[in-house]
């Protein structure tokens, strides 16, 4: 690859395995949300980051050059190839956990392809113009169910801070100097401020943030997730139905 | 002149083509009515998704692809372009015509009308329907629930 094969190929290659990764966590809660009308757009939700990992994987397949697709990229791949972020490996825990995940993920998704949208590669622009439409939904089902949790009951505002507590450590990466996108900090933060005000709820403390998800450095949850996510293209190598 | 009157009718016999080509998981209206047959040039049909993630995206092409074979049409190539990115207002007026008679409230800017009663006194129920493109809705008046083709 070339300089500029190499650094397209990483950039779609992170755009993609984070739509992947969140779909792949979200489509677990089929048939299990707490309601239906919730289990229909968790679906859905996943469902649009699926197709947007299908277009970005597609890129980064054809800027790598090595005869891989999409599918090879999403099936064919070990754990320690993946460049998503920690904090869409995430396991759903219960339903607040899996909010929390969503308000602090899809707000920063909003702003990074809005950025994209610009971007001088029209293939990528692209895909984030038609993924910015999806992914302002997905803003406003995960802003509206933080503040309706943790507005809520007592209950529920516990879930929602214990929830957000779990998944703020894994905040700072997406930020990250060299591979995140730190210019987006100042505004992701005022609307993440303005959802947590809203909902009754405190900003957690600084803390260090953990990374590495971009290098291939994950947790133990993204194996298992693999696993699943992989079964079939690993147990019956190129089946086609 | 004779050239550009071939041309002109091939894209309108494609067009009629496809016009009865009906979108798979709402099969009151054509690809065409849903407009996603973005252009149609002397060897190309040009298409777009609807939703990155809806699974009809599949079915359609292959449809599509059917439709064209059948009427002769072999060599004419399918093409997939994301910009811009498909919007509800290309869905045309007798599109909307034909999801309000199927049940669906078309993609109005306004406040939904009850596609059994008429009533505007709906709410929505959840943003996100039965497939990516709808909303589940509620008529206040009628009482009954309704599916709403979102603006998008």
């Amino acid at each position: 690859m070339t300089d500029m094969g190499n650094e397209r190929f990483h950039h779609a290659i992170r755009l993609g395995d984070d739509a992947l990764i969140l779909g792949q966590r979200l489509s677990e809660w089929c048939g299990h949300a707490p309601m239906l009308e919730v289990d229909l757009s968790l679906a859905n939700i996943g469902l649009d980051l699926i197709g947007q990992a299908t277009h970005f994987l597609g890129v980064a397949a054809e800027a790598e050059g090595k005869g891989r697709d999409a599918d090879a990229l999403a099936f064919r791949r070990d754990v320690l190839d993946f460049h998503n972020c920690l904090l869409v490996e995430q396991p759903n825990g219960d339903f607040a956990q899996t909010i929390a995940r969503q308000v602090l993920f899809s707000n920063w998704h909003e702003l990074l392809l809005r950025e994209i949208c610009d971007a001088p590669d029209q293939q990528l622009s692209a895909i984030a113009q038609k993924g910015v439409k999806e992914v302002t939904y997905h803003v406003r089902f995960a802003n509206e169910w933080t503040v309706r949790l943790g507005d809520g009951t007592e209950e529920s505002r516990l879930r929602m801070i214990a929830g957000i507590d779990w998944m703020w450590r894994f905040v700072d990466e997406l930020f990250d100097p060299t591979d995140g996108a730190p210019s987006l900090r100042s505004e992701w933060d005022a609307r993440i401020a303005k959802v947590l005000s809203e909902a009754g709820l405190e900003q957690p403390k600084p803390r260090r943030g953990v990374k590495g998800g971009r290098n291939g450095h994950h947790s133990e949850h993204l194996g298992h997730l693999l696993s699943e996510m992989q079964f079939l293209q690993r147990a019956y190598p190129d089946a086609r139905w | 002149m004779v050239a550009a009157a071939k041309s002109v009718s091939l894209k309108d016999r494609v067009f009629e083509i496809l016009s009865h080509v009906p979108d798979p998981e709402i099969p009151c209206i054509s690809v065409v009515d849903l407009g996603i047959v973005r252009d149609v040039t002397d060897d190309t049909v040009t298409i777009t998704p609807t939703y990155t993630g809806c699974p009809a995206t599949l079915t359609i092409e292959t449809d599509i692809r059917t439709a064209l074979d059948r009427a002769g049409l072999k060599t004419m190539k399918l093409a997939t372009v994301l910009s811009p990115p498909w919007t509800t207002d290309w869905i045309t007026e007798e599109g909307h015509r034909k999801l309000h008679a199927y049940g669906i409230a078309p993609p109005t800017r306004s406040v939904p009308q009850c596609p059994r009663c008429g009533s505007s006194h709906t709410e929505e129920i959840s943003r996100f329907g039965s497939t990516p493109c709808k909303s589940l809705n509620r008529c206040l008046d009628c009482r009954e629930p309704f599916d709403r083709f979102k603006c998008h």
